[in-house]
């Protein structure tokens, strides 16, 4: 059975698209439920992309004990329209088979819930919009439907939720998104310029624009094969620790705000504008954009800033460790983080989950430590594990991480002296390989960032998939607010935090 | 009549106050104290927009609950003055006033057919309700003790009623005053006004579809009531009987810390969870029956 996946590893070389080996659909299925199988085995992902005359499927799946990433793949002509749903044995990949449904209007039989993720002006049936869905009911007279969105009354991205609740209970939420659809993926295919689409990538979940950004730079380093040096990769490793550290500190502050716990909430906001001024006074942009590029940067690190960050860093790290003994210790704060919203370890795995949902139910998933990428490979991680899946868990991990990346930084400094400190300029005219594959895995804050891009016979890039971590989440946050309080929910989605503009693409 | 026009004045600066504590206690600098007034003129010259679900029951609602809360206004005593209205029994009077402006914006909430809002008038419509035995258990506490079922009667008459226990049943009725007044004004820990999330409100998501001259009269309504349970609160604490401008400064001073001790109580806490609310209303009542008891024995009436 070896000759039925390719192997290749997280940050290398591409692989020869040729020698990804085609599979027949049942051949397909049988190996990749074959794969996932095993509890180390996780898919990262599964898309389908058009080729000249057909349709080629590319499932890639992550193993966490050899640090292995196998692709599989399967093509198929265009009649080829009913296929076997891989859903009911893997449940993890029903968000996948959701998307490749979107895009080809492929049917996969035995699928319980095969409903399009978004709606783009491009897919296969226009006969289907979104006000003509049809949402899961319930027929009862005790219970009743709540619709809240997709526009909503705080500053936050569009998205509709529609609650079946029995008095204040949740029974059932189903999550609309799909409002926020730009067509990324087609974009980094069309653009063809190399710096317009280092900016697209940064745009793909503003919250998140070094970890994407780095996930594409370190896609078209590697399939143009460049090896980056130690001092780049040291800071493109502390720009990520300072984006995780921000949006946590940040994310702790709104928790807060949900609970009206007001001085939890402004002092977060506080200590969170020191660390995204740090990022700006690094590289000018409060939220890291155009600090990362392919084959060098703008920005070098030099002494002076890395002693900002570091002063700063020092007083954060105290100030938010008082502040969040005092948060995770204070009745009524626990009283409605406690038991709320709680994601068990099947569900976690069954869902997909990754990222900090993952890791706060006993999973542990984080690119950093399993498929080390950047200086992480020499530097290991090694990352937070709670086990009680609710809100408080979310919570409590954030300031375990943020402590956690305070260290990193640290030490992350401390070697960066150590270089020679050479760093070149951007590279935006490389030569990618042709006919190749490549796969990039990063671990965003919000968990693992998947990006992958194959080039046809002249080197341009034939195909370019993205993966944000809410792909998967946002079915943990549906399932995490089953048989809670219906105004409970706010704080349930505020711990997970999803991107609604990373799973819209 | 001196109390009316207290009232009155003392609504004016009472959300500002709470206002700023919390801005102050938060670090900010914060808006001025006369914002939420300089926002309801604004919101006064403003028209009011009527979605199309909704009758004549939403668009009287507002007046109704204003105008309930202002005869209420009229029901409280000042010093040693008879309120404008008094009467035998007139606490019940004084209630059922602010219950029937709640009745009202509760089905002019559901007026709108609006999902959210009938979450919050059904949520509303629980916690006044078990809100209420408190407040009428501690009226009759206080009622037994004096002798007399008039607010005016037993204000005039609660520290020369010859109890030597007095203190006691005034720190109660304090606390609960205290508490009842938060619940009824929708603060913390039961609701929380400045949040922006529909699922987690009570009393604001049932005024979502108010706007203009509507919502203006609605704030009014509720400033007024801070004002009126800190008379409550004063007419508890100070003994009638001294001059008139001492008596009209510690008015002012006991509505000054009423405000001043809101705006800290709602800094340093989260909200209740809201299935931990009816328990916690519950709980109020509970004190309220064992201070009746503990008089019942006091003044052995009981066995």
């Amino acid at each position: 059975m070896n000759n039925s996946y390719s192997e290749t590893e997280n940050n290398s070389l591409p692989l020869d698209i040729k020698d990804i080996p085609v599979l027949r659909y049942p051949d397909f299925f049988d190996q990749v439920t074959l794969l996932l199988k095993n509890p180390a085995n996780h898919c990262v992902n599964y898309y389908a992309a058009a080729t000249t005359g057909a349709v080629k499927y590319f499932c890639c799946i992550a193993d966490d004990i050899d640090k292995k990433i196998r692709i599989l793949a399967h093509e198929s002509d265009n009649n080829e329209q009913i296929l076997m749903s891989l859903t009911p044995e893997c449940p993890s990949m029903h968000i996948f088979e959701r998307e490749i449904f979107e895009n080809f209007g492929v049917e996969f039989r035995d699928h319980p819930w095969l409903k399009p993720v978004r709606y783009p002006q491009n897919r296969p049936d226009r006969s289907r919009v979104m006000d003509n869905y049809p949402f899961y009911e319930i027929e009862s007279e005790e219970l009743h439907e709540v619709g809240v969105g997709p526009v909503h009354a705080g500053v936050i991205e569009p998205g509709h939720f529609r609650f079946i609740c029995n008095g204040e209970k949740v029974l059932h939420l189903e999550i609309q998104l799909g409002y926020q659809h730009r067509g990324i993926e087609r974009l980094f295919q069309d653009l063809n310029s190399s710096l317009q689409r280092c900016i697209l990538s940064e745009s793909i979940a503003g919250d998140s624009s070094v970890a994407h950004g780095l996930a594409h730079s370190q896609l078209i380093e590697s399939l143009a094969g460049p090896d980056v040096g130690e001092t780049l990769q040291i800071e493109r490793c502390i720009g990520l620790e300072l984006e995780r550290i921000a949006v946590h500190i940040g994310d702790t502050a709104a928790l807060c705000g949900d609970v009206a716990y007001q001085l939890g909430q402004v002092t977060c906001e506080a200590l969170r504008t020191v660390v995204i001024n740090t990022m700006q006074f690094w590289c000018g942009n409060r939220f890291g954009k155009g600090l990362i590029r392919p084959g060098g940067t703008n920005y070098p690190l030099n002494d002076t800033i890395a002693e900002e960050i570091l002063k700063n860093l020092d007083n954060i790290g105290r100030r938010f460790d008082r502040i969040t003994s005092m948060i995770y210790s204070l009745p009524s704060v626990l009283a409605r983080f406690e038991d709320i919203g709680t994601v068990t370890k099947q569900q976690a795995l069954s869902t997909g989950a990754v990222g900090m949902t993952a890791r706060t139910c006993g999973v542990l998933r984080d690119i950093r430590s399993t498929h080390p990428f950047q200086y992480y490979k020499y530097y290991p991680v090694s990352p937070a594990i709670l086990d009680a899946g609710d809100v408080l868990a979310r919570g409590k991990i954030r300031s375990l991480e943020v402590r956690e990346s305070i260290r990193i930084v640290h030490d992350l400094i401390d070697q960066w002296r150590r270089t020679n400190r050479e760093i070149g300029k951007p590279v935006y005219d490389y030569n990618l390989r042709p006919d190749s594959y490549a796969v990039s895995l990063i671990e965003g804050w919000r968990g693992e960032i998947c990006h992958s891009a194959a080039t046809d016979a002249s080197g341009k890039i034939m195909h370019y998939k993205v993966k944000d971590p809410s792909l998967h989440n946002w079915m943990a946050l549906a399932l995490a607010v089953r048989d809670q309080e219906i105004s409970d929910f706010p704080v349930c989605n505020k711990s997970f935090n999803l991107s609604y503009c990373g799973n819209d693409l | 009549m001196a109390g009316f026009f207290l009232i009155l004045i003392t609504a004016f600066f009472f959300p500002g106050i709470i206002l700023r504590i919390k801005s102050l206690a938060s670090g900010r600098r914060g808006p001025g104290v006369f914002q939420p007034v300089k926002d309801i003129r604004v919101l006064l010259r403003k028209g009011s927009v009527f979605s199309n679900t909704t009758g004549l029951i939403f668009q009287i609602a507002p007046a109704i609950g204003l105008a309930g809360i202002l005869c209420a206004a009229l029901v409280i005593p000042f010093a040693d003055q008879k309120a404008i209205i008094s009467f035998q029994g007139d606490f019940v009077f004084f209630s059922y006033l602010l219950a029937l402006g709640k009745f009202f914006s509760i089905i002019s909430a559901l007026d709108t057919g609006s999902s959210f809002e009938g979450m919050g008038a059904n949520r509303e419509a629980l916690f006044s309700m078990l809100a209420e035995p408190a407040f009428f258990v501690l009226l009759a506490t206080f009622a037994m003790l004096t002798g007399f079922t008039s607010f005016s009667d037993i204000f005039n008459h609660f520290y020369f009623s010859g109890n030597h226990y007095v203190l006691i049943y005034s720190i109660i009725g304090v606390y609960l005053f205290i508490q009842i007044a938060m619940i009824e004004n929708s603060r913390l820990p039961v609701d929380d006004p400045k949040t922006h999330l529909e699922l987690t409100m009570i009393h604001e998501v049932m005024i979502l579809d108010n706007s203009g001259f509507d919502k203006a009269l609605i704030h009014i309504g509720s400033y007024l009531k801070f004002a009126i349970y800190g008379a409550l609160l004063y007419n508890v604490i100070v003994p009638s009987g001294w001059s008139i401008f001492l008596q009209a400064s510690l008015f002012l001073a006991v509505q000054l810390i009423f405000a001043v001790i809101i705006g800290f109580a709602e800094s340093f806490r989260a909200r209740n969870k809201m299935n931990k609310n009816p328990k916690f209303i519950l709980t109020l009542t509970v004190i309220a029956l064992i201070a009746f008891m503990i008089i019942l024995i006091l003044t052995e009436k009981f066995i």
